[in-house]
C-alpha cells in the first residue's frame, strides 16, 4: 500500500507529541554534565541544580510551590503513586478496612487499573460516578456520594479532560467538593495540559498528573504536582529521593526537558487552543459533509472560538457500518495517522471503554476514530483526511458488512448458550 | 496484486511474505489474533503468542511493508475452541487446523481482504495452487514431507482463486535457508506442531478444565474386565497406547489401544491393535476443493490426519455424504477426523468422518 506517500498527515498528537525544540535543547544541555543529583559534592549539586531549577520553573508555570513537584518516569507511574498511595496512606488513618475509592468510568487505565487493582487486592470500596452521554461526570453524584461517605472514603479520582472524546472535567468544582468533604482529590491532567487553562490555584486538588512526551517532552518523564501536606506512600521503595514518595536516581536532563515542554504549553495555551480548534470545527464540518450519517462523539464543538466544554484539538467520531481498525489501515495507507482509541500491546482494538460508558452500544463503539490536533498541526491535515474518508468510509463499510455477519452468529451463538 | 500476507511470526509466514513483495505486489502484513493466549514466563511453543505477534511485525518493519493485527479470536473461539470442545465432548477427535483454515483463514480473513480490495491472501502453508482447465487447483507440497494440503482441502473453489502459497515448490530447509539469507529473525525459530491454543500441548487437561471432569471406567474389550479409569472419555482417543494408566496388563501382554468409547455410560474400551483396523468410512461436512464427486465409485487417495500419506481407496458421495473403501486398512481412526480424498497430487475435497467400519465390527457402511 501506499507507504511510500510523500507527507503523512499525523493527526494522534494525544498519542504523542513531536519533540520540541527548547525540551531537545534543555535535555540535551543538561546531558553534557556528570552528576548523581543526590550525591554531595560539586558535581551532584550541579546536577541538583538543574532538577531544582526545573521543578521551581514547573510550579511557576502551574501556580503550585515546587516542593509539590515529584518527578516520575510519566502518566502511568504518577497516576499509580497518587491513586495507590493516597489510598494507602488514608487507609492508615482512617483506620478502616474497606475504605471507597470514588472514580468515573471513563478514566484512563492508569487510573482504571489501579482502582480495580485496590479493589480486588486491597479490599477498596469502589464508588463510579455517574456519567452522562458526552462523558460529563455528575457533580450531583459526588456532592451526594461525599454528603453520605465522606469520613469512609479514601480519595476521588476524576481526570481533567477525556484522552478519547475531549469532555473536560468541572475539575474546580470536584476539587471544591472533595476539600469540603475533607477527602483528597486526584486528578490526570495528562491531556489538559497545553490546551487548557492550568491554574492549580484555581483548582484546589490535592495531586494533579503530568506527562512529559504528550505537550513536546520527552518519553519518560511527567511529575506528580501533590500537596506536601497530604500523606501518602510509595509505590516503589529505595533510595528515598523525592520526598521519599519517589525513590531513584533523580533525571536531570529529563526534568529541565520536561520544564522547558510545560513552560512552552503554559505560554502558548490560549494560542494554541484557538489554533487547534479551527482545525477541530474544519474537521467536523468535513465529516459532516462527506460522511452525513457519522456520529461525532462527546460535547458539541464550538462554532466559534474554543470551548469550554470539550478539548479544542479533538475529533472523536464513530462511523456505524465501519469497523475502527478497518478505517485505521485504510487511512494509514492514504498517509494519514490516526488512533481507535486504545490499544493493548499487541495492537487489537478493544471497543472503548469511554464510549461503553457514554451508553454507546459496542458495535458503534468498535466504528470509531480518534483525530487529535497540536502544535505541528496544519490545514494540509485536515484536508488529507476529508479528501481521504469517503473512499475509506466506502470500503470500511464492505469490510464492515462482511464482519458483521460473522459477529451476528458468534453474538446468536452465544445466546444459545 | 494487492496482496494479504498472513504472518504468524514463524519462518514459514515471513519467506511467503518476502516471495510476495519481491513478486512486486503490493502486500500488507497481517498478524491474526486468534487464541489471546495471555503472557505466560514458559517457552513459546504455539503460534498465537505475543512473541509470534512480536515476530510476525518485527518481520513487516524488514520487508518495510505496512503490519496490522486482525481480532478474530471471538469467531476462533466460537468456530475453532467450541467445535473443538463440542467434538470431543461427542465422543469424537477433531482437527481444529481445518476448521481455523475453513471459518477463520480463508473465510473471515480472506472476506474481509477482499472487501478492503485486495485481490489475495497469502500464506506460509506448503501447498501448491496450479491453474487448471477448468480453474485452480489445490494440489500437494513439492516438499511431501512438509505438505499440508489436508489442512487446506476446506477451501473451496471461489476461494482458492484467491489463496496464494508461495513455498509450495520449496522444500522446507531452503525456506530456513532464504530466511536466513534475507536476515529474517525468524529464520531459526522451531516448528510448531501443537494446537495453538493449548501451548503446552496437554489436550487431556485443557479438556478437563473446559469440560470437567466426567470419570468413568476403561473395560478390556475382550474380558469385559475392569482395568483402569480415565477423567472423561473426551480425554482418550481412538488408537491410543500411553497415558492410560492400565492396572493389569493384557492377558496375552501385548500393548492395548483405546478402541471404543461408549458414551452412553462414559466407559473406555480397550483392546488388541488388530481391532483398529478401519476397511471403510462415511464422512459428512463435505467440501469441494476440486470437482464434486458423484455417485459412481472413483479411485482416489484417502488421508485421515495432517501426517499419513494416504491409503489407496475408491470413494463416492451417497446419499449426501462421502463414502470411502480403503484397498488397506488404517489404523486408529477416530469420528471427526477429517478425510481427505485426492487424484494423485491434487485435493479434491473433504469431510469429517462420522461413521468407521472394523474388522469385528458390524457398523454398516
Amino acid at each position: 500500500m501506499s507507504s511510500s506517500s510523500p507527507r503523512r498527515a499525523f493527526v494522534d498528537h494525544a498519542a504523542t507529541a513531536p519533540l520540541l525544540a527548547p525540551a531537545r535543547e534543555a535535555w540535551l544541555a543538561a546531558s553534557e554534565s556528570v552528576g548523581n543529583p543526590s550525591s554531595l559534592h560539586t558535581s551532584g549539586r550541579r546536577a541538583r541544580r538543574i532538577v531544582e531549577e526545573a521543578r521551581e520553573s514547573i510550579a511557576d508555570d502551574l501556580r503550585t510551590r515546587p516542593s509539590a513537584v515529584v518527578f516520575t518516569s510519566g502518566g502511568t507511574e504518577s497516576d499509580n503513586l497518587a491513586v495507590k498511595g493516597l489510598f494507602w496512606a488514608r487507609r492508615r488513618r482512617m483506620g478502616i478496612d474497606s475504605p471507597a475509592v470514588v472514580s468515573s468510568a471513563i478514566e484512563h487505565h492508569a487510573v482504571l487499573d489501579p482502582v480495580e487493582w485496590l479493589i480486588k487486592h486491597e479490599g477498596a470500596a469502589a464508588h463510579w460516578l455517574d456519567v452522562d452521554e458526552n462523558a460529563l461526570v455528575s457533580l450531583e453524584d459526588l456532592r451526594g456520594f461525599l454528603a453520605e461517605n465522606a469520613e469512609r472514603t479514601a480519595l476521588v479520582t476524576v481526570m481533567w479532560a477525556n484522552n478519547e472524546v475531549g469532555t473536560i472535567q468541572p475539575v474546580a468544582q470536584i476539587a471544591e467538593l472533595c476539600r469540603e468533604s475533607g477527602v483528597p482529590f486526584h486528578t490526570d491532567a495528562v491531556q489538559a495540559l497545553g490546551q487548557v487553562p492550568m491554574d492549580l490555584t484555581q483548582v484546589g486538588a490535592t495531586a494533579v498528573t503530568i506527562s512529559g512526551h504528550k505537550i513536546g517532552g520527552p518519553v519518560g518523564s511527567g511529575a506528580l504536582i501533590i500537596d506536601p501536606y497530604t500523606s501518602v506512600e510509595p509505590v516503589a521503595h529505595g533510595g528515598g529521593q523525592e520526598r521519599e514518595i519517589r525513590s531513584g536516581t533523580l533525571d536531570a536532563p529529563g526534568a529541565a526537558a520536561l520544564a522547558a515542554a510545560v513552560r512552552y504549553a503554559v505560554e502558548h495555551q490560549a494560542e494554541h487552543a484557538q489554533r487547534v480548534a479551527t482545525f477541530q470545527r474544519a474537521l467536523a464540518e468535513g465529516i459532516r459533509r462527506e460522511v452525513p450519517d457519522a456520529i461525532i462523539n462527546g460535547a458539541s464543538i464550538a462554532d466559534g472560538g474554543v470551548s469550554s466544554e470539550r478539548l479544542p484539538g479533538n475529533v472523536h467520531v464513530s462511523i456505524p457500518g465501519a469497523e475502527g481498525d478497518a478505517l485505521l489501515m485504510l487511512l494509514d495507507a492514504a498517509g494519514v495517522d490516526c488512533s481507535t482509541g486504545s490499544a493493548c500491546t499487541a495492537g487489537i482494538p478493544e471497543p472503548s471503554h469511554v464510549l461503553l460508558a457514554m451508553g454507546v452500544d459496542e458495535r458503534t463503539a468498535r466504528s470509531s476514530l480518534r483525530f487529535s490536533f497540536g502544535r505541528t498541526s496544519t490545514m494540509d491535515d485536515v484536508d488529507a483526511v476529508i479528501s481521504a474518508l469517503p473512499s475509506v468510509v466506502e470500503r470500511a463499510r464492505r469490510a464492515g458488512s462482511v464482519s458483521a455477519s460473522t459477529h451476528t452468529s458468534v453474538g446468536a451463538g452465544r445466546a444459545d448458550r | 496484486m494487492r496482496v494479504v500476507a498472513a504472518l504468524s511470526g514463524g519462518v514459514d509466514s515471513s519467506v511467503a511474505a518476502a516471495r510476495m513483495v519481491d513478486a512486486g505486489h503490493e502486500v500488507v502484513g497481517v498478524h491474526l489474533a486468534l487464541a489471546r493466549a495471555k503472557a505466560s514466563g514458559g517457552r513459546s511453543r504455539g503460534c498465537c503468542t505475543l512473541d509470534d505477534a512480536r515476530d510476525a511485525r518485527r518481520v513487516a518493519d524488514m520487508l518495510g511493508i505496512p503490519f496490522y493485527v486482525w481480532d478474530f479470536s471471538a469467531e476462533f473461539a466460537e468456530d475453532v475452541i467450541g467445535d473443538f470442545l463440542a467434538e470431543y465432548e461427542a465422543g469424537r477427535t477433531p482437527n481444529p487446523c481445518l476448521r481455523c483454515n475453513e471459518k477463520i483463514k480463508f473465510k473471515a480473513v480472506l472476506d474481509r481482504a477482499l472487501a478492503l480490495d485486495f485481490d489475495a491472501v497469502a500464506t506460509g502453508h506448503y501447498a501448491r495452487v496450479l491453474n487448471g482447465p477448468h480453474g485452480p487447483e489445490l494440489h500437494r507440497a513439492l516438499d511431501e514431507a512438509k505438505d499440508q494440503s489436508y489442512v487446506l482441502a476446506v477451501i473451496d473453489q471461489d476461494q482458492l482463486a484467491h489463496c496464494l502459497f508461495p513455498l509450495g515448490d520449496t522444500i522446507k530447509d531452503d525456506v530456513r535457508a532464504e530466511a536466513q539469507e534475507r536476515g529474517l529473525r525468524t529464520a531459526n525459530k522451531p516448528d510448531s506442531h501443537d494446537i495453538c491454543f493449548i501451548p503446552d500441548g496437554n489436550t487431556s487437561d485443557f479438556l478437563v478444565d473446559r469440560i470437567g471432569q466426567r470419570p468413568g471406567r476403561i473395560v478390556d474389550s475382550a474380558s469385559g474386565a475392569e482395568v483402569g479409569e480415565h477423567r472423561g472419555t473426551f480425554t482418550v482417543t481412538i488408537g491410543q497406547r500411553r497415558g492410560l494408566d492400565l492396572r493389569t496388563p493384557g492377558e496375552d501382554g501385548r500393548p492395548r489401544y483405546v478402541v471404543d468409547v461408549d458414551l452412553s455410560t462414559d466407559t473406555v474400551y480397550v483392546g488388541s491393535p488388530e481391532e483398529l483396523d478401519v476397511f471403510a468410512l462415511r464422512a459428512g461436512d463435505v467440501i469441494w476443493t476440486g470437482p464434486a464427486l458423484g455417485e459412481d465409485w472413483r479411485q482416489v487417495t484417502a488421508q485421515v490426519r495432517a501426517h499419513h500419506f494416504g491409503v489407496p481407496a475408491r470413494a463416492r458421495m451417497a446419499g449426501g455424504e462421502l463414502q470411502v473403501e480403503l484397498h488397506e486398512p488404517i489404523r486408529g481412526l477416530a469420528t471427526g477426523q477429517s478425510v481427505v480424498v485426492y487424484d494423485g497430487s491434487r485435493a479434491l475435497g473433504s469431510g469429517r468422518i462420522s461413521v468407521t467400519s472394523r474388522v469385528g465390527n458390524t457398523a454398516a457402511v
